[in-house]
């Protein structure tokens, strides 16, 4: 263990983040103490953190996520107060350089995809009528290495320093030419663990919705967020393998010498952009479609309409994932590739807009002579539609290779892409929180602090990133800590400042919502609060562990709908009670998390025989695992007549709600 | 193991002769022909390409059993990657001024 400089484990000599490590510490210390005082120890552990249900699973996708977009909106915060005047003094360029590298990659990696997969986790099994997802095991492993690499990459900024490549981390800037310091290492090793649970969780939910569909339910007759996010885990399956192979290569340029990106050795450094972006362009179809799946939901339950167009909607997801795949090369058209290649990759990147405005329509025409109810999940999804399409349209204007090399590295690209990632992705993850609140916990998200937390938000956000596309289009370049007093910038430089406050006070009323409705919310509710149409809400809230206690059977598109209108297969005779096999919990995913953090860590100081004493765990767990004849158990019939006898009989059932 | 016990395997005896055609023929070019290296290398590569084709269709029952056509669209979804991944990377990195 020769080499390591002590002194530069902590980061010193910053009061921000003199601060931010205390903060941490009194934070870990409170949790700790708080968890014995309450004696939860046992309850955390036996209860969450060993769990393989797929619901549990996906709300722990779902908290750790919340928490991070608070870090990564924090930073977004930190760089709009940079730039709220000119010539500031609060970020220098390395700090900036520093936060606008970890708001990017966890904006993208540790908050959208865990949000996203924490409700496909929840949803998907109750939308087929299964029990569990394919590999339940698997899939806390997933769970736990996303969160293992969240964690490593957390921590970079207080223990070793931050990455500073940006959330791309192009060579020879990443490199060890230019980046000798170990931060960099961070972002190599902390993705490619998340990556890994990435991974695995699309394969988990391809064989899910292949292999575990209830009775009746063919292809054709699966709801919309389940066709989305099945065609989203088929791109994970397809792209992540670039990221993991991009990301080795990038290790070993780093730790072990080689040059594969490294240019002073012979390497190629725009290969690095070529992978990333092979893998990164697929990546935000990864994103968005699960999304155009929850606002597919959406729409059709609050026009009160089954979705327009279908099928329509399935030959676009499916176009939108095969051309998501050859457009890769509009993210550095000026690298001069020459005009056929440029030409080429403008033509797929136009054509992509082709099948999201078919979906664009047929939202519309969904809504079309619907009866409209105008909750908070809808008005998200109403607030949608605008937005995007001002995403979409200058996301063609960047698409034309020759008009790029105007835009490109300036505001406006930036204004673009939150454009489409936050009305297309944050907006449906509110949405789709609002909307299945009340499966997931019991009880509704207060509807009133709803409409503050949408108003607000919608507002700021607009604000905030409306002028950047002028600021863009003036001159001002990306990743830029700071301007000039001459440049003219200063007025809408500020506007966006105001513009990110209001968008904080928007997420703040999300969080007080939260807290309000844990404490005062009516918990004796519907288990159909809103007339919905598909299995989840045919089932108890919060659902019983089991999900269903006989697996409904499908015959049409919108089941639930159809069972209300006829009135059929909605009761539970005690003969059709059948004992029901579940997968026991295990310890031993959340220990490989820790196993797998523990050993990046070591490689990201470059403790080379620390990291591999440290992966003898990791053999180890898949020794155990491959050992491990644990079959689940059978919960019994009474038990599962106990259950089921606490939420059919309770008022205000599915029944009464039929219109 | 009955149905193939039965009949004539015409499949497999084509593609057997297919197969030995495509191995002589790469041989007979790569030893006995005076074409450069790189038209070789050319010509044996697509007789790979083909004699890999013939071996999945012919031997090892591709289309054959209730997952015929899943294995199919496996491997097309397979090349589409593979010629995207690599092909692709190749021709963006070398046309253009840089070269
Ligand atoms: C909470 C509100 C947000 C604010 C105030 C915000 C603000 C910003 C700012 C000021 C920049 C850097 C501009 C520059 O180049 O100087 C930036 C970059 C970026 N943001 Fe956000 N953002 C927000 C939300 C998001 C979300 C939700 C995502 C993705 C899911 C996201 C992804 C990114 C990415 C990928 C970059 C590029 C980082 C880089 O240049 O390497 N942001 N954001
Ligand atoms: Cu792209």
């Amino acid at each position: 263990m020769m080499g390591i400089k002590w002194n530069e484990l902590l980061i010193t000599g910053d009061p921000l983040i003199l601060g931010s490590q205390i903060a941490i510490l009194l934070t870990m210390i409170g949790i700790v103490g708080g968890i014995t005082y309450l004696k939860k120890w046992r309850w955390l552990w036996s209860e969450w953190l060993t769990t393989v249900d797929h619901k549990r699973i996906g709300i722990m996708y779902i908290i750790a996520a919340v928490l991070m977009f608070f870090r990564g909106g924090i930073d977004g915060l930190m760089m709009k107060a940079q730039t709220a005047r000119p010539e500031m003094e609060f970020l220098n360029a390395q700090h900036y350089n520093e936060v606008f590298t970890t708001h990017g990659v966890i904006m993208i990696l540790f908050m959208a995809m865990p949000l996203l997969i924490g409700i496909m986790n929840v949803i998907i099994p109750l939308q087929i009528g299964a029990r569990d997802v394919a590999f339940p095991q698997l899939n806390a492993l997933s769970f736990w290495l996303f969160f293992s690499g969240a964690m490593l990459f957390n921590i970079s900024f207080v223990i070793g320093g931050s990455p500073d490549a940006g959330w791309t981390s192009y060579f020879p800037l990443a490199g060890k030419e230019f980046s000798p310091s170990i931060a960099n290492n961070y972002y190599a090793i902390a993705l490619q663990i998340a990556g890994i649970g990435t991974l695995i969780s699309g394969i988990n939910f391809v064989v899910t919705i292949l292999k575990m569909r209830t009775k009746g339910m063919t292809l054709m007759k699966m709801p919309m967020f389940t066709w989305t996010s099945f065609i989203a885990s088929v791109i994970i399956v397809a792209a992540f393998p670039i990221l993991t192979v991009a990301l080795a290569l990038m290790t070993t340029d780093r730790l072990y010498g080689t040059h594969f990106f490294t240019v002073s050795g012979g390497g190629m450094d725009m290969l690095w952009a070529n992978l990333f972006w092979l893998w990164g362009h697929p990546e935000v179809y990864i994103l968005i479609l699960p999304a155009f799946g929850i606002y597919s939901e959406i729409f059709a339950t609050f026009s009160r309409k089954s979705l327009f167009g279908y099928k329509s909607m399935i030959f676009s997801i499916v176009a939108i994932a095969i051309l998501s795949m050859v457009v890769w090369v509009h993210h550095f058209y000026t690298m001069g590739s020459g005009p056929a290649v440029n030409s080429i990759f403008s033509i797929t990147t136009m054509a992509i807009a082709v099948p999201t405005g078919i979906k664009i329509f047929n939202w519309l025409f969904t809504m079309r002579k619907g009866r409209i109810k105008m909750t908070t999940p809808m008005l998200w999804a109403l607030a949608f539609i605008p937005c995007f399409i001002i995403g979409g349209v200058t996301g063609v204007m960047l698409g034309m290779g020759a008009a790029d090399f105007q835009y490109h590295n300036t505001l406006f690209l930036v204004a673009h892409f939150h454009y489409t990632i936050i009305p297309g992705v944050v907006f449906a993850v509110f949405a789709a929180l609002y909307y299945w609140w009340p499966k997931m916990f019991g009880f509704m998200l207060n509807e009133k602090i709803g409409k503050w937390h949408f108003w607000l938000f919608v507002i700021g956000f607009n604000v905030t990133f409306m002028p950047m596309f002028f600021l863009g289009l003036d001159g001002a370049v990306r990743r830029s800590y700071t301007y000039s007093v001459e440049s003219g910038f200063a007025p809408l430089f500020l506007l966006s400042a105001i513009g990110s406050a209001v968008l904080a006070l928007g997420f703040a009323a999300f969080c007080y919502n939260i807290y309000w409705s844990a404490r005062y919310a009516d918990r004796n509710i519907s288990s159909d609060p809103w007339d919905a149409r598909t299995l989840e809400w045919s089932t108890a809230s919060p659902v019983q562990f089991y999900n269903f206690a006989k697996q409904p059977e499908v015959t049409t598109l919108d089941p639930f709908w159809h069972m209300k209108k006829k009135n059929e297969g909605l009761t539970l005779k005690d003969s059709e009670i059948e004992e029901i096999h579940m997968p026991s919990n295990s310890g031993l995913p959340i220990f490989m998390g820790a196993v797998f953090s523990v050993a990046g860590f070591f490689l990201v100081f470059e403790w080379h025989i620390a990291a591999v004493v440290a992966a003898v765990g990791i053999i180890a767990g898949l020794i155990i695992r491959s050992f491990d004849y644990d079959e689940g158990y059978h919960v019994k019939k009474d038990e599962i007549k106990k259950i089921e006898s606490t939420w059919r009989n309770v008022e205000g059932e599915v029944h009464n709600d039929v219109s | 193991m009955e149905k193939i016990m039965k009949g004539f395997p015409l499949s497999h005896v084509i593609g057997f002769v297919f197969s030995l055609i495509l191995t002589f023929g790469a041989a007979g070019i790569a030893l006995k022909t005076d074409l450069s290296f790189k038209v070789i290398m050319w010509i044996i590569g697509s007789l790979a390409i083909m004699q890999a084709g013939i071996q999945l269709f012919m031997f090892m029952h591709l289309r054959e059993g209730e997952d015929g056509k899943t294995n199919v669209l496996n491997i097309l979804y397979g090349v589409f990657m593979a010629v995207v991944i690599v092909a692709g990377s190749i021709w963006v990195l070398s046309s253009g001024h840089a070269h």
